[in-house]
């Protein structure tokens, strides 16, 4: 079993990469709007495009760049394609429920025509947004003057034929589907389905199935909300479809279980297909233990043989086919264990991280405190801690693997526990489906790494 | 203890082994970490995965303000201030009635995002 803690050997993690820096997104300021705090990342299917959505319910789409031989070091640069207002602040005044306007989460459609498809939810509704360009116009309109006024039609006496020019390029985007109103409680996941046409929507409670044609009706499929709340004794953390097999699902609890459903079995998927849980030590259980084992984040391999699911302190890699115990735990930060009751103080082990796999499912990758991030090499096992900071900023310059030292003596570059700064943390990560460019969030900051090699 | 891959963790004690865990238990961290949290705070309570905590958790959001409470308690207390929260703007107890200087504003963030800038 893996479980190498700390930077083994000063190895690159990922297959020997040396992951450079390429560029940063946001402000400098010190003061940090809550708005401007970003709430996830995600690469489209070809990694041309990337998402980001931020507390303030807004949502920054970047296009990379394509490759310039009289520009050779824009070596594919994300830059802004799109920006808009997803969601906005509610009030349910029938509930007295404030609805916050963050950007839960972002998923992708395929992409089947020129256009571009994503959902982005909050806690409450689901929106499918078209983003599109625009780089032609007419002109030489009959009815109308250039500048949009109505001519008399009296007043014509010639037809022309309008005819297209070009134009500088513009993104519009637009809201084309809203599905509302299906949640009592708060929507953690989404997910769309390898049919291309459905995508489900999970809750603390529930989970639902919907058609990205159909608005006015979703089927619930997980419903574990007990009859009487108070023999409530877990909830729904993340959900995700199977990536090839469009009738199965996974979803993951805070008790640190998962549960792959499949639709055809039944209407309605509360008796799971199979059920994944790696027993408990009892000589070690603790207040903090169900905390800690509370999963986060649940994400299916490309291969769809594996799934990896990320709770307080490690990152599991489960084979479907094996429910009794992950085939490989890797440690994220288990100096933590020491820290859990200053942790449990200030409500930092509520934090939720997520994890995401490469494009060859070779390496995976999660975050931490302090904005350190950490990646995983499956195959060699061995892992790297890096640092999303402004001073390890220049272009193209090799990030430096970073080390907490747990023990007495600190060594040169080495970081003591004590000295994290619990404030910046690095919850939403993403990997380019195919190439190695990773996106780590920073509090309000995007940082874009990419590898030397690449 | 040995450990073998692939065997089931649970594990069973025989007389020595349990004196060793009573040992064991200052030294595993999580234990120590509980230690400290129980003696800060006597009154906590056994099971934190509990149903309340859950509760809270689906609760996330609530804003307790019921125009008619308020006007009935302001109409009845006439010239006295109402029993204002304390630090704690979220959590209501049974006594307080919400007034309107408690609900914190609903932001508006309608400029564009500074990763766009």
């Amino acid at each position: 079993m893996a479980g190498v803690a700390g930077g083994g050997g000063g190895g690159g993690g990922g297959n020997d990469f040396q992951w450079c820096f390429s560029q940063v997104k946001g402000a400098i300021d010190e003061d940090v709007a809550e708005a401007d705090i970003i709430s996830t990342v995600e690469f489209n299917y070809s990694g041309d495009l990337l998402a980001t959505g931020d507390k303030g319910g807004r949502v920054v789409i970047f296009q990379r760049e394509q490759e310039n031989k009289s520009r050779p070091h824009s070596r594919g640069e994300y830059n802004v394609y799109s920006t808009f207002q997803s969601h906005e602040p509610e009030f349910d005044y029938l509930k007295s429920l404030e609805i916050e306007e963050k950007i839960n989460k972002i998923r992708w459609l395929p992409q089947q025509n020129a256009a571009h498809f994503l959902l982005s939810t909050n806690d409450k509704t689901i929106k499918l947004w078209k983003i599109s360009e625009r780089d032609k116009r007419a002109e030489g309109y009959n009815l109308k003057d250039e500048d949009g006024r109505l001519r008399d039609p009296f007043r014509i006496t010639a037809l022309r034929v309008p005819i297209l020019k070009p134009m500088d390029l513009m993104v519009e985007a637009s809201p084309r589907r809203i599905f509302a109103n299906a949640h009592t409680y708060h929507i953690n996941s989404i997910s769309v389905n390898s049919d291309h046409e459905t995508y489900l929507s999970a809750d603390d409670l529930r989970i639902n199935l919907w058609h990205l044609e159909i608005t006015d009706r979703s089927f619930n499929i997980v419903d574990i909300k007990p009859a009487n709340m108070e023999e409530l004794t877990e909830v729904i953390t993340a959900a995700e479809f199977h990536p090839h097999h469009c009738n199965v699902f996974v979803y993951s609890s805070s008790k640190g279980t998962i549960r792959l459903c499949d639709m055809r079995s039944s209407a309605l998927c509360d008796r799971h297909s199979k059920f994944f849980e790696e027993p408990e030590d009892p000589s070690s259980r603790s207040f903090f233990s169900e905390i800690i084992s509370s999963i986060s984040d649940v994400k299916f391999s490309h291969s769809g043989r594996y799934m990896m699911t990320r709770d307080y302190l490690s990152v599991k890699v489960w084979d479907l086919n094996m429910e009794n115990r992950p085939v490989e735990t890797y440690q994220v930060h288990e100096y933590l264990r020491s820290k859990l009751c200053s942790l449990y103080e200030n409500d930092c082990i509520f934090d939720k991280f997520e994890c995401c796999w490469n494009g060859s499912d070779s390496a995976i990758m999660t975050g931490s405190y302090n904005n350190f991030f950490r990646l995983f090499d499956r195959n060699t096992r061995r892992d790297i801690t890096l640092e999303a900071s402004r001073e390890s900023s220049k272009p193209r310059a090799i990030l430096k693997p970073r080390k907490v030292c747990t023990g007495g003596k600190r060594k040169k570059d080495e970081i003591s526990v004590d000295s994290l700064d619990f404030n910046k943390k690095i919850l939403h990560t993403a990997w380019h489906p195919t190439d190695n460019i990773i996106a780590v969030a920073a509090t309000n900051n995007l940082y874009i790494f990419q590898d030397k090699i690449n | 203890m040995s450990e073998k891959l692939g065997t089931d963790s649970r594990c069973e004690q025989t007389g020595d082994e349990k004196q060793d865990t009573q040992e064991k238990e200052a030294v595993i961290p999580e234990r120590a970490e509980e230690a400290k949290l129980k003696a800060k705070y006597p009154n906590l309570g056994q099971k934190p995965g509990g149903s309340d905590f859950l509760m809270k958790r689906l609760q996330k959001g609530q804003k307790y303000f019921d125009s008619g409470d308020y006007n009935m308690a302001k109409a009845k207390m006439k010239n006295k201030q109402l029993p204002s929260t304390g630090p704690d703007n979220n959590l209501v107890t049974g006594d307080h009635i919400p007034t309107p200087q408690d609900l914190p504003p609903r932001k508006s963030s309608l400029v564009t995002s500074k990763l766009a800038g």
